[in-house]
């Protein structure tokens, strides 16, 4: 497992305007066809939840939270998010095929080694669920949704998620410098 | 037409997971399309070298938002159908500062998350496990800190009704400002790049 290096194969990214004209005309698309927005946190919770259900019944029984996403009667599975999701993952996957970008690697800057930037992507993963589950949304469900939407809670939030990234730049120069 | 058509009741559960499946393709392809399957491109933007996450992020919204309001000027999209999270400003503000955080940190949000994994970078699964981990935490500590996930809620509130503005107006400010900030994003982007 080696560090991702571009190869001369590979084709460069899109112009950023163009995707973001594209990834805003699939979000103008769930609102006009679903009166929802996009998101990807969610479909995390959903596959908690459940599997909670499955391994601890009587834990996520007792739980306020965990109920939130088992006590409607439908499959926890069988939601909206966690449908989406599994698109992006095929999405995702075609794009980096026709892209020659699909490789088993490791993203990172030159000075760390697999094992920290592992442990330091696994721990961002941790912040950003218990941040998102706080916010009610991450930069799908918020930013980019709620930000079209104008969404006054969106903003603010969008605004944070700047603020916080800017302030700790710095300190993680180790991993990506 | 009469949009949002699943609110409209023009198709029925099933039909709405197909539908987010498709829409997830196309949400996952311009990600990957974009280079958001790649914690460094997307970190680059808090290192001021490449800020192709405010462009994408910023045409995208602009792009939606035009389209909500003309849709909804023209009678097509009924808007105020379209679900708005509740405003809810401490958890969100303490939410967004973690999630910044968390992105610097880990290298993704948790939607570039699931791009990179299935694109195959290893720090993308070790993210979403974080992210299964941290959804845990979360929940276990659901009780104690409830008060707070729920203080000050606001309900569903736009910006134009927060400041009691027109929606129009509203809209051309943030087109003002996303134009303004691409201008600017470019120019740091050269002054930092061409530094190095």
């Amino acid at each position: 497992m080696s560090e991702y290096e571009p190869s001369p194969g590979d084709s460069p990214y899109m112009n950023p305007y163009l995707a973001g004209v594209g990834l805003g005309l699939v979000l103008l698309a769930a609102f006009v066809l679903m009166g929802r927005g996009l998101g990807a946190s969610g479909a995390f919770s959903s596959t908690v939840a459940w599997l909670m259900s499955v391994f601890a019944p009587a834990h996520a029984q007792a739980s306020e939270y965990y109920q939130g996403y088992l006590s409607d009667g439908t499959h926890p599975l069988k939601a909206w998010l966690v449908f989406e999701v599994l698109g992006v993952m095929a999405g995702a996957l075609f794009s980096g095929l026709l892209a020659g970008r699909v490789r088993l690697s490791v993203e990172k800057g030159p000075r760390v080694s697999n094992g920290p930037r592992l442990a330091a992507a696994f721990t961002g993963g941790m912040l950003m669920a218990i941040g998102a589950h706080l916010a009610r949304g991450c930069t799908s469900g918020q930013a980019l949704s709620g930000g079209a939407l104008l969404n006054a809670g969106s903003w603010a939030f969008m605004l944070m998620v700047f603020v916080g990234g800017y302030a700790t730049a710095y300190f993680m120069r180790w991993q990506w410098r | 037409m009469n949009a949002p058509l699943y609110k409209y009741g023009m198709f029925g559960d099933e039909m709405s997971l197909l539908i987010a499946f498709v829409i997830g393709i196309g949400f996952g392809f311009f990600l990957e399309r974009a280079g958001f399957g790649s914690a460094r491109k997307l970190v680059s933007q808090f290192y001021l070298d490449d800020m192709a996450v405010f462009k994408v992020m910023f045409s995208a919204i602009v792009t939606a938002m035009l389209g909500v309001t003309y849709l909804g000027w023209m009678g097509v999209l009924d808007v105020d159908l379209v679900y708005l999270v509740p405003t809810y400003l401490g958890p969100q503000i303490l939410g967004g500062l973690l999630l910044g955080v968390g992105f610097v940190v880990g290298g993704y949000c948790p939607g570039t998350s699931v791009a990179a994994l299935s694109t195959g970078r290893v720090d993308g699964m070790a993210y979403a496990l974080g992210i299964f981990a941290g959804t845990i935490v979360y929940g276990e500590s659901y009780t104690a800190i409830k008060d707070f996930v729920n203080a000050g809620a606001r309900g569903a509130l736009t910006l134009p009704e927060a400041f009691n503005l027109p929606w129009g107006v509203v809209v051309f400010a943030v087109v003002l400002v996303a134009v303004g900030g691409f201008y600017g994003a470019t120019l740091i982007e050269r002054r930092v790049g061409g530094a190095k």
